[in-house]
């Protein structure tokens, strides 16, 4: 309730931050193929900013590391996320930012999936079926003032 | 002839009648001088002689008797009989006579021509003819020495006559009053019982005559004009009396009677008399008083006020008992060692038991003391004693009386150890093993300072059994002392513990190793030192006992190199950490340094086939900074006395400071040896961490010697570590000389030595010569010495030599580096600030220059020079003095060399951070070269490459606007990169790019 402008959820619950991922041995040794993982696909979108919060969506629990899939071999990656509130307007928007992110990140070989994980949105189905569009989703990329909100999540605070 | 006579005649008539006492000396002088015969004397003495005056005739014998005592050495055998004759026939004259004839005797008992049998006819006139003790002083002396001149030489003939000769002694010194006399029969009693004559019936004669001066109660007159002494009359005396076993049946009893006695120094004396005897005597001597010696014993133990009587009793017992374990039994006699031993328990052990433990201490004491004698005799006593005791200490609840019983233990276990010879044989104490275990431990945790103190004594006791302890209980133990050494307070027990500590760590250095030394350094290290100085320090002194506990061990090849390496990393921290004490710095330089020298010229004298870890470079080197911190830090006049102890090693192959010396005397360190044996030629590099570490105030012993010998080591070795460590000490001594005529002139013959090393093409010494070149070359850079110019311009040239260009381009990142074990402030070098950046102002033109006008095969070892010595810069002067060289650096990131790539990436991407206007010029040529360095095949240029393109996406937008594209695509190509580490590199990248514009 801040600013005139209304907040869908004032006070979501904060989750704590995993910890950057540790180095194994096998990390430095030039021999070794280290596969593409879950946890890596979940790193690369974990500190994705909410579009209404100062908050990343690993923090608001919209991402977890158990509901993000990969298979390197087949090259595809699979994420579902939560949306804080089953009427949440912006989840559109943060399955976009998630889609875009891994866009940029991976290699072109993956099909990448984002959906919103089943139960947790009233208009689930809706929201799945423009994630899936590869059109409406580029589409939607055409659209600058879409992008610079999509580009604004993706921005790194951290960094 | 006729002036002779009448001048001897006139010589005896003064003396004789004239009573002048000097004419004996003169009469003497003449017949040694052989102006008369023997026999012209006695022929002028002829009236005298057979005078009818006893006085006339006494001092005619007189004068015979003062000449024969000066020149006896010259008398024939025929004359010495006839004298002899004559003496013998003289005993039985007048008593005035007797005096002279018996000085005239012994005078004859000292020639060495005694006919055979005068010396028995000699003595035997004299014992019938003769009542000694009614002589004077002097004759009655003059009796004993004939006897003490007779026994030396004539033995044989002596005990010829058997008892005769015992008795007539016996008769001779029966009544004897004066200290001096017997001191003297003492001897001749001596003699006679440990030279095997003949004590026939008189053996108990011969005893009485002597021991009823025992106990001697003798103090010298004042100001001791004779110089005897109450002890040497005690010796002598208890030597005759202990001499053999045939006294005892009288000795015994004699002393159990004496010991009733009230003076304290009878007492004294009677115990050192039975302790002395019963060595002598067999168990058949000792079985009928036994009895009564122990209850005189246990009486003086159990009431004595005086330490030096209970020690006496206790020796006395411990005499007793190994007597009686030695004696080989007979199969009717009786065991009388465990008849004793069953005495001293009865009257003992009860005391054990009391509740208020009063007489618990003579008790233990009187049992150890028998226990400390033979290995049979601890068998019984510990299996008779330890259980009572041990339960004696679980019931107990008091703390004193645990302690009391503990220490009874303690004293029980310390007495078994000394008797304790064969190897073989089990402790007497393993039937008892696990209880005494769980008795120490549980004492341990007690909270009572001096329990804890006690329980870690007695542990120590313990484990100094061999093979008593297994390897869980020592592990069990190092548990306990951990965590007393960490959480004890009281001072007095940290002591104890160390103490315990350092003891078991010499014994069982595998478990200290792999649980105690670990623990401790973790708990020193991460606790502040200062605020907790002192446990650290008292914690560290066990450590470095075990770590020298550890090298002795890996000499013998139990541990691995990587152990003796953190033993070594463990000293060098606490030679870091701990205060600069005097006692720390004593302990570095008296113990730790010179057993680490030794270890290891022990090794290197054995020669490589030996294996031995100490031979290997990583444990060397890890020695070197224990070495150089402690002399760099401990105490400088400690570490100035190293130093020339290390010197005088190196140089003169001195090894008396070593321990352990068992070497060679012929140790040549410096020199080569034929057929070069490294592992002698490599110990210089302990040498390097000694003398090169000093402070600049202290200054090295003999320091150009050393400096020649370094020099021509250091050309002419082979072994890469030998070669090197000389060098580098060459140039540690060159850094810290005081500047003059002797630096300069001195550098300039090592310059001249190398370059003729390096330019001769026929050399193979091209890589020594080199190293030497560029460590010289260290040390004078970092004190701003002016003849470092002449260095690097031979440096620079040699960038274009085929064979050492690529080294001499890698050298430069020595020169710009610090090394970690010399050359640095912490050895006290000679660092001037800023060095780095004055180097480079001065010779990057020179560089650039040297760049344009090589031929291009030569060009990546400039380029790799110059990123050698820019990435070493600060980031600071990098920024400044970039842009001149900005076309040099993006030439360099095109070599194929990869040292040189990264050298270079990590060089420019802080310059990227924030670009200078000649570098975004430049942008399209440095982004296609990035891109291409992305597919590396080395992880780490493409990390860096990476890195550096990401930071070029926060360039000025506009100006790189253009090639985003380009870039987005060719960073698609790393997002799939095999390692991850790439990857993330590349998703921050190609994140940031695409932001670029938005």
């Amino acid at each position: 309730m801040s600013g005139g402008t209304r907040l869908e959820n004032a006070n979501p619950v904060i989750f704590q931050r995993s910890g950057e991922r540790l180095l194994a041995e096998t990390d430095a040794d030039e021999d070794i193929h280290d596969p593409i993982d879950d946890r890596e696909i979940f790193d690369l979108i974990r500190s994705i900013n909410d579009p209404e919060h100062p908050l990343s969506l690993e923090e608001l629990n919209v991402l977890e590391q158990a509901r993000v899939k990969v298979d390197d071999a087949e090259s595809s990656v699979d994420v579902e996320f939560t949306p804080t509130i089953p009427h949440c307007s912006m989840a559109t928007l943060i399955g976009l930012s998630i889609k875009v992110k891994l866009l940029r990140s991976l290699p072109d070989r993956f099909k990448i999936d984002v959906s919103i994980t089943p139960g947790t949105h009233a208009s689930e189905e809706a929201v799945n079926k423009q994630l899936a569009d590869k059109e409406r989703v580029a589409a939607a990329l055409e659209n600058s003032s879409l992008l610079e909100v999509v580009n604004q999540c993706l921005a790194n605070k951290s960094i | 002839m006729a002036a002779d006579d009448a001048l001897l005649l006139s010589l005896v008539e003064e003396f004789v009648s004239g009573l002048q006492d000097s004419k004996a000396k003169d009469t003497a002088t003449a017949v040694k001088n052989g102006e008369f015969t023997i026999l012209q004397l006695v022929e002028a003495l002829g009236l005298s002689l057979t005078s009818s005056q006893p006085h006339t005739r006494a001092r005619g014998v007189q004068l015979l008797s003062e000449v024969l005592h000066e020149c006896y050495g010259a008398l024939t055998e025929r004359e010495v009989e006839v004298l002899i004759a004559f003496y013998e026939n003289r005993l039985k004259d007048h008593y005035v006579i007797t005096p002279p004839v018996l000085q005239g005797l012994r005078a004859l008992t000292k020639c060495t021509v005694l006919p055979p049998g005068s010396a028995v006819s000699m003595l035997r006139s004299l014992f019938q003819d003769v009542h000694v003790q009614s002589l004077m002083l002097t004759e009655r002396s003059c009796v004993y020495n004939m006897l003490i001149n007779l026994m030396a030489s004539r033995e044989a003939e002596l005990k010829g006559l058997g008892p005769d000769f015992v008795f007539g002694f016996v008769q001779s010194m029966d009544g004897e009053r004066d200290p001096r006399n017997l001191l003297l029969a003492f001897q001749i009693a001596k003699s006679i019982v440990l030279r095997g004559y003949d004590l026939g019936k008189f053996t108990e004669e011969l005893f009485e005559v002597t021991s009823c001066y025992f106990p001697i109660d003798f103090s010298p007159p004042p100001n001791d004009p004779h110089g005897i002494t109450k002890e040497e009359l005690i010796l002598t005396l208890r030597d005759v009396l202990t001499g053999t076993p045939r006294f005892a049946e009288f000795l015994l009893p004699l002393i159990i009677e004496k010991l009733d006695s009230d003076v304290l120094s009878a007492k004294l004396d009677s115990l050192q008399t039975l302790t002395a005897c019963v060595s002598q005597y067999d168990h058949k001597d000792l079985a009928e008083f036994l009895d009564g010696l122990w209850a005189s014993l246990r009486r003086e133990v159990f009431q004595t006020s005086s330490e030096k009587i209970e020690s006496a009793g206790l020796a006395a017992v411990t005499a007793i008992t190994s007597c009686l374990s030695r004696s080989v039994l007979n199969s009717d006699s009786e065991d009388s060692l465990t008849t004793f031993l069953e005495l001293v328990l009865k009257d003992c052990k009860h005391h054990l038991c009391e509740p208020d433990l009063k007489l618990v201490w003579p008790s233990a004491k009187l049992l150890q003391a028998a226990c400390s004698a033979s290995i049979r005799a601890s068998c019984a006593i510990t299996a008779a004693i330890m259980p009572s005791l041990i339960e004696q200490y679980t019931s107990r609840a008091q703390c004193s009386h645990r302690r009391t019983l503990l220490e009874v233990v303690q004293r029980f276990i310390q007495s078994v150890k000394t008797s304790q010879t064969s190897e073989s044989e089990d402790s007497v104490f393993l039937a008892f093993r696990p209880s005494l275990c769980s008795m120490v431990f549980s004492a341990l945790t007690e909270s009572n300072s001096s329990l804890q103190i006690t329980a870690s004594s007695v542990l120590t006791s313990l484990a100094q059994q061999p093979g008593l302890l297994l390897d869980s209980d020592i592990e069990l133990a190092v548990d306990h002392l951990t965590r007393l050494l960490l959480t004890e307070e009281d001072d007095r027990v940290s002591v104890a513990v160390v103490d315990c500590a350092g003891a078991l760590a010499e014994l069982h250095p595998a478990a200290f190793i792999s649980k105690f030394i670990p623990r401790l350094k973790t708990e020193m290290f991460s606790e502040p030192m200062d605020q907790d100085n002192n446990r650290a320090l008292l914690s560290s002194f066990p450590i470095m006992q075990c770590g020298s506990g550890v090298l002795s061990s890996a000499h013998t090849g139990v541990f691995a190199a990587e152990e003796v390496v953190s033993a070594c990393h463990s000293l060098q921290r606490i030679a870091e950490q701990v205060q600069d004490s005097e006692e720390t710095g004593r302990c570095f330089h008296d113990i730790i340094i010179p057993r680490l020298l030794s270890l290891a010229l022990k090794a290197a004298l054995q020669g490589e086939d030996s294996r031995s870890p100490l031979l290997e470079e990583a444990v060397l080197s890890a020695m070197v900074p224990v070495i150089s911190t402690s002399c760099s830090r401990l105490q400088p006049t400690l570490a100035l006395q190293t130093a020339s102890k290390a010197v005088s090693l190196f140089l003169d192959g001195d090894v008396s400071f070593l321990p352990d010396n068992s070497f060679p005397s012929n140790i040549q360190l410096l020199k080569q040896q034929q057929g070069g044996s490294w592992p002698q030629s490599q110990m210089v590099c302990l040498l390097m961490g000694c003398v090169c570490s000093l402070p600049r105030s202290v200054e090295v012993p003999r320091v150009d010697e050393l400096l020649s010998a370094l020099e021509e080591m250091s050309c002419t070795v082979l072994h890469p570590l030998s070669y090197t460590s000389a060098a580098k000490c060459l140039a540690g001594l060159l850094n810290k000389k005081p500047q003059g005529d002797s630096l300069d002139s001195r550098i300039q013959s090592t310059m001249k030595r190398v370059c003729s090393e390096l330019d001769s093409s026929s050399s193979s010494l091209h890589t020594q010569a080199f190293t030497l070149l560029i460590w010289v070359a260290k040390a004078l850079l970092l004190r701003y010495h002016p003849l470092f110019t002449t260095l690097t311009d031979k440096l620079f040239s040699l960038l274009d030599d085929a064979a050492l260009g690529p080294l001499a381009a890698d050298g430069f990142s020595l020169l710009m580096s610090d090394s970690p074990d010399i050359l640095n402030r912490g050895c006290h070098a000679d660092v001037r600030i800023m060095y780095r950046q004055r180097f480079f102002s001065e010779n990057s033109a020179k560089l650039v220059q040297g760049f344009n006008a090589a031929p291009q095969e030569k060009k990546p070892n400039f380029l790799k020079a110059l990123s050698n010595i820019v990435n070493k810069l600060p980031k600071q002067v990098q920024l400044t003095e970039l842009p001149a060289l900005l076309s040099l650096l993006l030439e360099a990131l095109s070599c194929p060399d990869l040292g040189v790539q990264l050298s270079t990436l990590s060089c420019l991407q802080p310059v990227l951070a924030d670009p200078p206007p000649s570098l975004i010029q430049q942008l399209e040529a440095l982004i296609s070269r990035l891109l291409v360095l992305t597919g590396s095949p080395a992880m780490e240029v493409r990390i860096a490459s990476l890195r550096c393109i990401h930071a070029v996406s926060k360039f000025p937008e506009h100006e790189i606007l253009p090639v985003r594209a380009r870039v987005l695509r060719a960073l698609a190509r790393p997002l799939d990169d095999r390692k991850r580490l790439v990857r993330r590199e590349a998703v921050q990248a190609r994140g940031d790019w695409f932001l670029v514009g938005s």
